[in-house]
């Protein structure tokens, strides 16, 4: 049998976002907008609902941190996946920066109710697949995939 | 319980969302910490926060929450206001303070949306 290549490597979404570094009162636009996206694709609930976790906390983060960041997000029959990638002054050390609590946050961050070193664990502990990659001084950049089920 | 019983049971003032009064309310998170909401908050419940900002109304989206309820008789900025109209989350504000506002639900039948974390990290 002959599979027409469109349907097995069909995307059936991929779109980018820009998030702007150091506007509190944008953060969360762009992870509303994956999420509703995602909600008319039809997507699971659990899914959709994993994926605005992750974007938010990541946008939170770009926000507080860096200076400007590109998003994709990328949906095919399998997975959804979303990349945030920064410029921004890096992670020196990610080890430290994934342990519970570890913050670097100002009274910025923590008015908003984030800040509290929780970000980057809530990101992986929802996405089945977690990248990150940081540069010094260049910025930072994750990956998290979330599998359909 | 309706969002409406909620209402009469914090003598709580609707800030927006009369219209969903008759919403279906069980299970409610208390935090004022948002990546703690983000962490544990089940979809349906209700937010008990003291923290007024956007950001509330957009945790609040993220998860599918039925309604905010700021407690210590706190008011909402211009701009969370206005972003709840948009993406029509319901905000309540009691004079209750948090210990007290959870207390009087939790009498009259609503329930923690999780009892206790999983593990000893606080992960769920």
């Amino acid at each position: 049998m002959i599979i027409p290549v469109a349907e097995t490597n069909q995307n059936l979404y991929c779109g980018s976002f820009t998030i702007e570094g150091g506007n509190f009162n944008s953060a969360g636009i762009v992870s509303t907008s994956i999420k509703s996206i995602l909600k008319k694709l039809g997507i699971p609930g659990d899914i959709v609902r994993k994926a605005a976790i992750v974007s938010y906390e990541a946008e939170i983060n770009v926000v507080s941190y860096a200076k400007k960041a590109d998003v994709t997000l990328t949906v095919d029959p399998e997975k959804v996946c979303i990349e945030v990638m920064d410029e921004g002054p890096g992670i020196p050390n990610i080890e430290l920066a994934m342990q519970e609590g570890w913050s670097t946050a100002d009274q910025r961050i923590r008015e908003m109710g984030f800040g509290a070193g929780m970000g980057l664990c809530n990101i992986k502990n929802y996405s089945d697949l977690f990248d990150i990659t940081s540069e010094v001084g260049k910025g930072t950049h994750l990956k998290m995939t979330i599998h359909k089920p | 319980m309706k969002l409406r019983d909620v209402k009469d049971i914090l003598d709580a003032e609707v800030i927006v969302g009369e219209e969903s009064l008759d919403q279906e309310v069980k299970t409610a998170f208390g935090a004022d910490l948002m990546s703690d909401v983000l962490a544990f908050a089940k979809s349906g419940s209700m937010l008990l926060t003291g923290l007024t900002n956007t950001q509330v109304v957009r945790t609040a989206n993220v998860l599918d929450i039925a309604a905010i309820i700021l407690v210590r008789g706190k008011k909402p900025s211009t701009e969370t206001v206005a972003l709840a109209r948009e993406l029509k989350i319901p905000i309540l504000t009691t004079k209750y303070i948090l210990f007290e506002t959870a207390g009087r639900l939790y009498t009259k039948g609503i329930v923690g949306c999780l009892q206790k974390v999983d593990n000893t990290s606080g992960r769920n």
